[in-house]
């Protein structure tokens, strides 16, 4: 019986098994390889995708569960690279080895949709279930504040665009 | 470890060929056959061959395109290497591509390891991009009929001073090409101050692909027909199969192959098991699940962790087996000093645990091989599978992916020879990907280690005697006993040549079994722990001040010492510099009256990797236990340059937390010759939430050769962390990890 939900947007359709992980759906059956399988148990949190626009962990959700639903992943975060915090993290050069950074960004971007101006301790608790092997988190925790901050801005020029 | 490193002496020869398109391509003959790294007795030591070798390409619409020739683990090197071709060049970074490099003959060296990419490549890498400046530089004034010394270059143009002329590279590819290229060791290089790309902040090359979720890495790669594998081997090490249900896994859904693979007993080579192979990895995964499989062991069966602790133990009661260093008298001198020392101290063994599980793709088609992997050392790679399979190196292609992270975990190809295996086997592209269970449970271990001191002061406290019975693990060699890989200490560790008496020496567990590498820094990240907190312990019998204490024995050169400049060995003035500019940026000098109880500040240095690192740690423990540390600061001296101030100070920042994360929790047990941790629960890396809020990076610039970052700033962090705990509670922690030490206090 096939499956169907949203990816980025689109409708996408699944002969897989109901039971297989969303993780290996989005990378081996609809070729979409940002998301990263990092432990397959729910620690690492390189998994991390939008659910319905919630945080879920791919590797643990059998596809079967997400039937209907939005699902968003890194590539549809922004279309460009445009998102705030995708800007910060290249211009505050947070990744090494950038296999987590996926996760993080996914991470974060639930973090400011809910809370636009996070504390460090908003932003230890949203991203403590990413892994950082390489231990950038100095800087995703930066990258997240100038992010922030950002949005902050383009939201005022809206609202003042607006007004006039 | 230290780990001497002889300046790279290398014979180098350009030459440049007119490409189809007006392009202008530098060819290089570089000869690194007598550079010594670390890893020198390793087999990925250069061949002496001389081979030509293309970094550049430049186009008429202005494009640089730079070939980066290394692995690119997290390191930066990608960005890094083409950053000095660039300046050299004097091309505009937002003209340059980078485009990554496959194994290649021509390039003599690409590897990733022992912070070596720095040292290795600076000159060379400077000359490549000198030399086509040299060459642009000529066409011009050929061009204008001038000299070329009447002519300079700033950001892709030349000029001529005189007379402000100006022609734009892109105006000079075609006639550049004809111009007779300079040898490399003749080339001008720039004056430091005249730099615009090196010291600047450059972000990742990769930087945009990383954060858009574009396939980078070797778990990425996706060719036409390619399989799924899965590789179940032996939880005990080397262990082969008996026998296996390989006709029923056969029939479950996806899967195409499943097959015993004999394996042999070398540990880093392929190893016994059964190949799953299918339409899916998940299919595989699945059909896992289903395998009934009976084990021959082996005599590792027998080993554990408690059973290692009780041989050290024994050991440490008898004379070394292996003197490595006897200066002096140290029995003599323990027995007539005012205050005696003696304590052991204890590391665990540790896995690289990589974010990005093992993996390699490969395909066999027509007796040629092609693989993508995510390796540290490609051209090893490519000479263990050959010897596997049987086939000619020139028949093997390798494809370098970016990694998901090193740590000198894929400086082993075992993943890599396992693909290629089961993609000959089936005759099918398969992508084979490990576990993360696979991944724990099977990789090359950091060697747990023991170190019995002692230690005599006189009566003014200063060190007079010291001696150092380090137990490891051992195997029989053609030529003895000797230990296993990343298990050895070298004869000019710390505090050798600083104490009067001092003796050094070894002993070997053995038989072992055990797996074994090198991991970030290694050797290092245990010994530092061991040596710097020991030296600690006798900053306080001493009664003086750890910062100070430190500066004294760094000042007590023994007469008739002798420290080979020539191999990078061990230099007390750029340690005492280092240590002297991180106690003053971090107040160490007021510490005492503006810290609460509970909290202390720890102080360690370590050189290592050619790299003087000093490390102050300051860490609250509350009354339940808990450690947090709150700031931690760092001085390095890496010589003349910081290539790329933004990664360095990544690095560092990462090697930092990497070093904490390590001592506070990280351990690797071994039970009947199996591992028993699995996974990031149970073997716990350092989260957001106990990261530092702030790590200071202070960079001592000095006039020594610039060497490498990836690993040197880690060693110190284990020790300072200790010393940290020692200052806030008073309990002194000998043995790693110090999640296992109950800390809590009352007031």
């Amino acid at each position: 019986m096939s499956i169907t939900f949203n990816v980025n947007g689109k409708s996408v359709t699944t002969d897989a098994p109901a039971e297989m992980p969303l993780l290996w759906v989005l990378r081996d059956v609809l070729d979409l390889k940002g998301t990263k399988f990092g432990c397959g148990g729910g620690y690492c949190g390189a998994c991390t995708v939008h659910v319905n626009g919630v945080t879920a962990r791919s590797c643990q959700r059998p596809v079967g569960r997400v039937a209907g639903m939005d699902v968003t992943t890194i590539e549809g975060l922004s279309g460009d690279g445009s998102h705030p915090l995708q800007v910060a993290w290249k211009d505050l050069d947070v990744p090494q080895c950038g296999y987590c950074q996926a996760g993080q960004i996914m991470s974060a971007a639930a973090l400011l949709k809910r809370n636009t101006k996070p504390s460090d301790e908003d932003i230890d608790v949203a991203m403590n279930g990413n892994l950082c092997r390489c231990a950038t988190y100095l800087r995703v925790r930066q990258a997240i504040h100038t992010a922030a901050g950002q949005m902050a801005v383009q939201a005022g020029q809206t609202k003042s665009g607006s007004q006039e | 470890m230290t780990t001497p490193t002889k300046p790279v002496s290398r014979r180098e020869f350009l030459r440049a060929t007119s490409i189809v398109g007006g392009g202008l391509l530098v060819a290089s003959y570089i000869d690194f056959a007598s550079t010594t790294s670390a890893f020198a007795a390793e087999p990925w030591t250069a061949s002496p061959e001389f081979v030509p070798n293309a970094f550049i390409r430049m186009t008429p619409d202005g494009i640089v395109t730079i070939v980066a020739k290394n692995p690119e683990i997290g390191q930066g090197i990608k960005t890094m290497l083409p950053m000095i071709i660039a300046d050299e060049l004097d091309v505009e970074w937002k003209n340059v591509r980078v485009e990554q490099a496959k194994l290649d003959d021509r390039f003599e060296e690409q590897w990733a390891g022992g912070s070596m990419a720095t040292p290795i490549n600076w000159t060379p890498m400077r000359r490549v991009g000198a030399a086509a400046r040299a060459m642009l530089v000529t066409a011009a004034a050929q061009t204008w009929g001038v000299s070329e010394a009447e002519c300079t270059t700033v950001a892709g143009a030349v000029r001529h001073t005189a007379t402000g002329r100006e022609l734009r590279y892109t105006q000079l590819l075609e006639k550049a090409a004809t111009v007779t290229p300079p040898a490399l060791d003749k080339v001008t290089l720039k004056d430091a101050k005249d730099f615009r790309v090196i010291g600047t902040r450059v972000p990742s090359v990769d930087n945009a692909a990383i954060v858009t979720g574009k396939p980078l890495y070797g778990i990425d790669v996706s060719v036409p027909g390619m399989l799924y594998a899965t590789y179940v081997k032996c939880p005990v090490f080397a262990g082969k199969v008996a026998s296996a249900n390989v006709d029923q896994l056969k029939g479950e859904p996806g899967i195409r192959h499943a097959f015993v693979v004999d394996g042999g007993t070398d540990l880093t080579g392929l190893l016994g098991g059964v190949a799953i192979v299918g339409d899916s990895w998940w299919a595989t995964q699945n059909a896992r699940k289903k395998l009934q499989v009976t084990w021959n062991e082996g005599a590792t069966a027998s080993q554990s962790t408690a059973s290692f602790a009780q041989q050290a133990d024994a050991l440490s009661t008898r004379a070394p087996q292996r003197v490595m260093r006897n200066d002096g008298d140290a029995d003599a001198a323990m027995k007539s000093a005012a205050k005696v020392l003696s304590q052991t101290y204890y590391y665990p063994f540790l896995a690289h645990a990589t974010l990005e599980p093992m993996n390699t793709t490969a395909s066999f088609t027509n007796g040629r091989l092609e693989i993508w992997s995510p390796t540290q050392t490609p051209k090893s790679g490519r000479e263990e599978v050959a010897k596997t399979l049987g086939i000619p190196e020139s028949d093997i292609t390798i494809h370098i992916t970016r990694s998901g992270g090193g740590f000198g975990r894929r400086l082993m190809n075992d993943f890599m020879i396992e693909a290629a295996w089961i993609a000959k086997q089936t005759g099918t592209p398969v992508k084979l990907l490990w576990t993360r269970e696979d991944d724990m449970q099977h990789d090359f271990y950091r060697p747990a280690g023991w170190h019995f001191l002692s230690a005599g002061l006189d009566t003014s406290g200063k060190p007079v005697a010291f001696k150092n019975h380090f137990v490891t693990f051992g195997e029989k060699g053609d030529k003895g006993d000797h230990a296993v890989r990343a298990a050895d200490i070298g004869q000019l560790e710390f505090p050798g040549r600083f104490v009067q008496n001092f003796s050094l020496g070894s002993s070997l567990i053995m038989p072992f079994g055990i797996p074994t590498g090198w991991l970030r820094a290694p050797g290092s990240n245990g010994i530092a722990f061991a040596s710097q907190s020991f030296i600690d312990e006798l900053a306080v019998l001493a009664g003086k001040d750890p910062v100070q204490f430190r500066l004294e024995l760094l000042a007590n050169v023994q007469p008739g010492a002798t420290f080979n400049r020539e191999r990078a060995d061990f230099n007390a003035d750029r340690m005492r510099g280092v240590l002297e500019l991180v106690a003053e940026k971090s107040d160490w000098a007021k510490r005492s009256k503006s810290l609460p109880k509970g909290t202390g500040m720890g102080v360690a240095f370590y050189f290592s990797h050619s790299g003087y690192f000093a490390e102050v740690i300051q860490a609250t423990v509350a009354k339940e236990g808990r450690v947090a540390v709150d700031k931690v600061w760092v001085a390095g001296d890496v010589g003349a340059h910081i290539i790329n101030p933004s990664n360095a100070e990544n690095q560092v920042q990462g090697s930092v937390i990497d070093g904490i994360s390590e001592a506070l929790a990280q351990e690797i047990t071994f039970e009947k010759g199996r591992v028993v941790q699995a996974n990031f629960n149970t073997m716990p890396l350092v989260r957001m939430r106990q990261a530092p809020p702030a790590i200071e990076v202070h960079w001592r610039v000095t006039d020594y050769p610039v060497t490498g970052i990836g690993e040197p700033a880690l060693p110190p962090a284990p020790p300072a962390l200790c010393n940290a705990i020692y200052a806030a509670t008073g309990k002194r922690i000998r043995s790693l990890p110090i999640s296992k030490h109950d800390l809590s206090w009352s007031s």
